[in-house]
């Protein structure tokens, strides 16, 4: 087995009566794409919140790179090579593209506190965003205002900020939510590539994304992991398919 | 539309020729009009950067602008008495150099403007306009108990400070110390936009989650902004009690902090000469308005009405349409 890049170590989270995270491990391995399936209301967005820092375990740990990195805000995890993309989309809509993904740069090359230079002469943010956008397929919409683009772009361009920190490991929030057929097509093939720079954990409720990608998935239901395996084991689980997929799948 | 560009270019060199058509006819009332504005318009440019950039709405400003005029007043008043100012720790003289008093200013406003803001950002929204509220509210209510320096009556400076080569009494010399630092705000407002702290700043208004991902800290960004913000409207403090002469409580008061919010809705807010459009057209209205009636504020409050319900980008909206496409 691979080097294990991303752990949780029975994390659980309680929200009153409310248990969102009922000790919860997994693990996300160098070069693989580990799936996290649901349904709603399953503690998926909890989950992902305490992975990213936006929300503290009641116990538990998270492991990031061999780091317990649980007592770690926000900032700190993205700095120690978490690149986090979101649900609804969370971009800066007056900027434009490049602004995005420059600001992605900016972060990783620590080069913020510059009240002086002009950033978009900065040669090398300019180049390691532009790389990013070239990447996604988003070269032409440089200098477009991110509000006029479509819902499509705006999750390539989503991916494309995670992108500019090149991170140990992703973790992606239904990066194919509102996607049409085809966009989740070219997502699902850009994604397949990505594995291999860095593991993603991918939170999706597209189930033909999922079976194309997923090296393993993990079902979550109530705040537990009911089952963790390979695309064929969970779709052969019987509690699975009661739980979640149903016996059409 | 006209250019955003064509349009700064154009304000500042009607501003500048206010004045100085004023100098010509021999009317030194205008010059200090022009002078006020001025002065307004560089504390209204300090608020704008937390304002407009950081979405900071401040409602407590006042403090930074009393703290500059008691920088003022306290050094000019132990310099004009010969009597040293003793800090417990330290024994200085009072100065009536206006670069060593800019200076103190300066830093004391930064100062404050980082203890504030660094209770204040623990809030956000209206928690945030009433907490800063509350403190330039104490530091109003500490200037009238003050007795040493007048209490209430303030302080009232006899000559106006020096500048080293320049006759500060000629209106129009001091008018030029106080456009020239106006103008090398609004460079440093114009460089700090487009500067690698503008863009992490200018995200971190608009999504402060997504700065958090990229491992940077939104409210620190905030901080710094807020902290360069309090300082400019402390300088601009300084230059408003050398233009009166006299130092009060009532730079402290809430109505200032209203009217420099008020000047930058008028102007635009987040446009980098919003602020000096605003600060113009106060003290035109001030001026023409206020020599008809004492209530020319209830014209104030339709305009501002008006501009709110009608033209949210303020005047530079009207003129050049929305941020980032001109």
């Amino acid at each position: 087995m691979s080097e294990i890049v991303l752990e949780t170590c029975g994390i659980t989270k309680s929200f009153g009566n409310l248990r969102a995270s009922d000790g919860i491990s997994i693990d996300l391995r160098a070069g693989e794409i580990h799936a996290v399936i649901g349904p709603n209301g399953a503690g998926k967005s909890t989950l992902i919140h305490q992975i990213s820092g936006g929300l503290r375990p009641d116990a538990g740990q998270v492991w990031l790179n061999g780091r317990d990195v649980t007592a770690l805000a926000t900032p700190a995890r993205a700095r120690l090579g978490l690149g986090r993309t979101f649900q609804i989309s969370a971009l800066a809509m007056e900027d434009t593209v490049l602004e995005n993904v420059l600001l992605g740069a900016l972060g990783a090359s620590g080069r913020v506190w510059r009240f002086w230079s002009q950033v978009m002469a900065d040669r090398a943010l300019r180049e390691r965003a532009e790389a990013a956008l070239a990447r996604v397929g988003l070269s032409e919409q440089m200098h477009t205002r991110t509000s006029a683009l479509s819902h499509g772009q705006r999750r390539q361009l989503e991916v494309a900020v995670a992108l500019t920190l090149r991170p140990r490991a992703f973790v992606m929030d239904e990066p194919m939510a509102g996607l049409g057929a085809e966009g989740s097509k070219t997502l699902t093939g850009f994604l397949d590539g990505l594995r291999a720079e860095a593991p993603i954990l991918l939170v999706e409720h597209d189930m033909d994304a999922v079976f194309a990608l997923a090296d393993r998935i993990s079902v979550l239901v109530y705040g537990r992991i009911i089952a963790t395996g390979s695309v064929d084991d969970i779709r052969a689980n019987p509690e699975v398919r009661e739980a979640y997929l149903g016996d059409g799948a | 539309m006209i250019r955003e560009r064509h349009l700064n270019i154009l304000l500042l060199a009607g501003f500048l020729a206010v004045p100085l058509y004023a100098l010509a006819v021999d009317e030194p009332f205008t010059i200090t009009l022009a002078t006020r504005a001025a002065i307004l318009a560089l504390a209204a440019v300090g608020l704008n950067i937390a304002l407009g950039w950081g979405g900071l709405v401040s409602f407590g400003h006042a403090a930074f602008f009393g703290i500059g005029g008691y920088s003022m007043g306290i050094l000019a008043f132990h310099a004009q008495n010969y009597m040293p100012l003793d800090l417990g720790f330290a024994v200085l003289e009072g100065t009536k150099s206006m670069p060593v008093i800019w200076l103190v200013a300066t830093l004391t406003s930064a100062l404050a403007a980082l203890a504030i803001g660094a209770l204040s950002l623990r809030t956000s929204g209206v928690y945030f306009i009433m907490i800063t509220l509350a403190f330039a509210q104490m530091f109003y209510y500490f200037a009238i108990s003050w007795s040493r320096y007048g209490g209430e009556d303030g302080i009232s400076i006899y000559v106006r400070n020096e500048f080293p080569g320049l006759n500060t009494l000629a209106p129009i010399q001091f008018f030029g110390l106080c456009f020239a630092a106006l103008l090398l705000a609004l460079w440093l407002n114009a460089r700090l936009v487009a500067s690698p702290f503008g863009l992490a700043l200018n995200a971190a208004r608009q999504v402060p989650v997504r700065v958090q991902t990229v491992g940077l800290d939104p409210t620190r960004l905030k901080l710094v902004a807020f902290v360069i913000s309090g300082a400019i409207t402390g300088l601009a403090g300084a230059l408003f009690a050398d233009l009166n002469r006299f130092v009060s409580p009532s730079m402290f008061s809430w109505h200032l902090s209203g009217e420099l919010i008020v000047l930058i809705i008028l102007g635009g807010v987040g446009r980098l000469m919003g602020p000096v459009i605003g600060a113009i057209l106060f003290v035109a209205l001030d001026h023409i308005l206020g020599g008809w009636t004492t209530h020319w504020h209830i014209a104030l409050g339709a305009i501002l009405l008006g501009v709110v319900l009608f033209a949210r980008g303020g005047v530079i909206g009207l003129l050049c349409g929305p941020k980032g496409q001109a």
